[in-house]
């Protein structure tokens, strides 16, 4: 049984159809693509996923429980975690404070008004080592604002992973990036795989042939094609449209 | 420009130069206030305005909550002590509790409809609710005694073991009180370098990212809002002390206007203390420039929208470049980009 499973999911605001019918099942282990073209309703879909917006219709199932419709904090208690395609940090907070807050340790504690917050060696070091795994421990102390872009990109994955998930969405984690900060990325995510689910969502086919084992193509709010990188570059509907062009 | 956050972050220390200077001139107010032309009641009104100012400031600065009707906990709290002493008993510690309790109670209704909303929509609401209070002290003669309030409200005895205190002495209600702030004080210090504090003010900066890293934002801020309104009933309860009477003029949008100004033209949206710089501001201005002028509150009005305009960080943030600068030490803060 795939980990999670989205099922029919539809999302209309107003009169708008966005999300038409989106069904996607990702097993445990594997890295799942999504691409798609500029509003086609990727970052929505991750959206209705994660629990910001209610679907429509369709149900969502992580580790076989129906968490559709679930506020997004219980979604992410339950190990769903994921990072922004527009940015979004605790701007004004150091680094490691950004991190801490995410930590499941820290929420555990989160109540107690009387604990020092950087005072407990434990939670200090729990989040330099998730810092260290994207390569931030040596800015722990800076403000996030202060942060170079590609290093907010790096935190902004760092907090998601903080959240000890058993699933991590991220959504177009290289927009913006240069060559070599993209390579960077892919590095980083070549070992994040090792550890966690991945699903991505990413315009870049380079990057997603390189690192997912299954890629569904989302346009018009619907699963065009879905495969292996392999069968997709040999879909022809897909070699020849826009969409293979890069490839 | 600086934060809120900047403050401490990585201080361990329960004790602070501010934190030193704030509880020698608390506890000294009464030996030098007469000596530099200022009286003794007026500590007493700082000091429950500082304790007043402070609590709304964990919900304006820090969790970034804008409510510009708390003067009506203030009242209701006055109210809840003046009403305990008339109609259960004379007590002190009672009537405290009572005024606490009354205006959490009123403030974790409120929350709770208020804390779905932000910005704008949350603003109006307080407002809303701040006028239905107010508007009930009025109109609910048989209860808080319409537009005269309630009058003859007593000063109850501190008793300590075996020691009794007339609180009818200025001198010794004004210890009292500061007392009371001082312990206040040092317990929101606590607060918010704990992590209540550190997820209320990750609310502040990102209210969505928060929920997603699994904090119940709703609850959150209805626990800054109930905490708040709670410091805010036990500054009216000793409000009420000090008047001995409670009326609905400091439940209305004026009032709590000027706890909002209070608060940032002192800076309370960059530093801890902001609030307390502000409430001096205000109560020295009223004195020095009221002795002056009957439009102080024009001046004072001035000075306001002057500081919002130059320096938005308030007098905290300003007192923070000017020590930065006499004391030549090098910026860790880096400048504001344009
Ligand atoms: N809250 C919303 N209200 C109305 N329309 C929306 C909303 N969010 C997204 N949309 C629309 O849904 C479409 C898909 O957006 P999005 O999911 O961001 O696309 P993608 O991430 O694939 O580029 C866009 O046309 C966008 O305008
Ligand atoms: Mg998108």
């Amino acid at each position: 049984m795939a980990l999670f499973e989205a099922r029919g999911i539809q999302k209309r605001f107003g009169a708008r159809v966005v999300l038409e019918n989106i069904s996607l099942a990702i097993e445990a282990g594997t890295v799942h693509g999504i691409m798609g073209p500029n509003g086609a309703g990727k970052t929505t879909c991750f959206h209705v996923l994660t629990g910001h917006h209610p679907p429509d219709a369709g149900s969502i199932l992580f580790d076989g429980n129906d968490i559709t419709g679930l506020k997004p904090h219980v979604i992410a208690r339950m190990g769903v975690s994921r990072s922004f395609q527009m940015m979004n940090l605790f701007d004004d907070a150091v680094v490691i404070e950004n991190v801490m807050l995410a930590l499941p340790a820290f929420r555990a504690v989160s109540g107690s008004p009387l604990r020092e917050t950087f005072g407990d060696r434990h939670l200090v070091d729990l989040a330099l080592t998730v810092l260290d795994q994207v390569g931030l421990a040596g800015r722990a102390w800076e403000k996030a604002k202060d942060l170079s872009y590609g290093d907010r990109r790096a935190l902004e994955i760092a907090v998601a992973l903080a959240a000890e998930p058993r699933i991590l969405f991220l959504d177009e984690p290289t927009a913006g990036l240069g060559a070599q900060a993209t390579q960077n990325l892919i590095r980083l995510i070549q070992k994040l795989r090792q550890h966690y689910t991945i699903c991505v969502i990413e315009h870049d086919m380079r990057f997603l042939f390189e690192l997912a084992d299954t890629i569904s193509v989302v346009h018009w709010g619907q699963v065009i094609v879905e495969g292996t990188p392999a069968g997709l570059k040999a879909n022809k509907w897909v070699a020849r449209s826009a969409l293979g062009e890069v490839a | 420009m600086i934060t809120l956050s900047d403050i401490p972050a990585r201080s361990q220390m329960p004790l602070t130069l501010p934190m030193g200077i704030f509880v020698v001139v608390m506890a000294t107010a009464p030996f030098w206030l007469a000596r530099v032309g200022l009286y003794q009641y007026l500590g007493v009104e700082i000091a429950i305005w500082v304790l007043f100012a402070m609590g709304f400031n964990l919900l304006f600065g820090y969790t970034g909550l804008h409510s510009f009707g708390h003067g009506a906990y203030l009242g209701i709290g006055a109210y809840a002590f003046g009403l305990f002493q008339h109609h259960a008993a004379i007590s002190l510690w009672g009537g405290l509790f009572a005024a606490i309790a009354a205006a959490s109670v009123a403030g974790a209704v409120v929350g709770a409809f208020l804390s779905h909303r932000r910005g704008i929509y949350y603003a109006l609401l307080t407002i809303g609710f701040g006028q239905v209070f107010w508007f009930s002290a009025m109109k609910l003669h048989w209860l808080t005694g319409g537009e005269d309030g309630l009058l003859n409200i007593p000063r109850p005895d501190l008793v300590i073991g075996p020691w009794r205190f007339d609180l009818n002495d200025n001198a010794v209600f004004y210890w009292f009180v500061a007392a009371i702030t001082i312990a206040a004080v040092l317990l929101m210090w606590r607060v918010v370098n704990a992590p209540v504090g550190r997820v209320l003010q990750a609310i502040r900066q990102n209210e969505t990212r928060a929920r997603f890293v699994g904090y119940d934002v709703w609850r959150w801020k209805w626990l800054a809002f109930t905490i708040s309104a709670a410091f805010a009933g036990l500054a009216g309860g000793l409000f009420s002390m000090a008047q001995q009477s409670a009326y609905p003029d400091v439940m209305s949008l004026h009032q709590s206007g000027i706890i909002v100004m209070m608060v940032l033209v002192g800076g309370g949206l960059v530093s801890f203390w902001g609030p307390v710089l502000g409430v001096v501001l205000y109560f020295v201005a009223r004195d020095v420039l009221g002795g002056l002028t009957e439009a102080w509150l024009l001046w004072y009005g001035l000075l306001f929208v002057i500081m919002v305009m130059v320096r938005p960080e308030g007098m905290a943030g300003l007192l923070h470049v000017l020590l930065r600068r006499t004391s030549g030490q090098v910026s860790t803060v880096k400048p504001e980009k344009a």
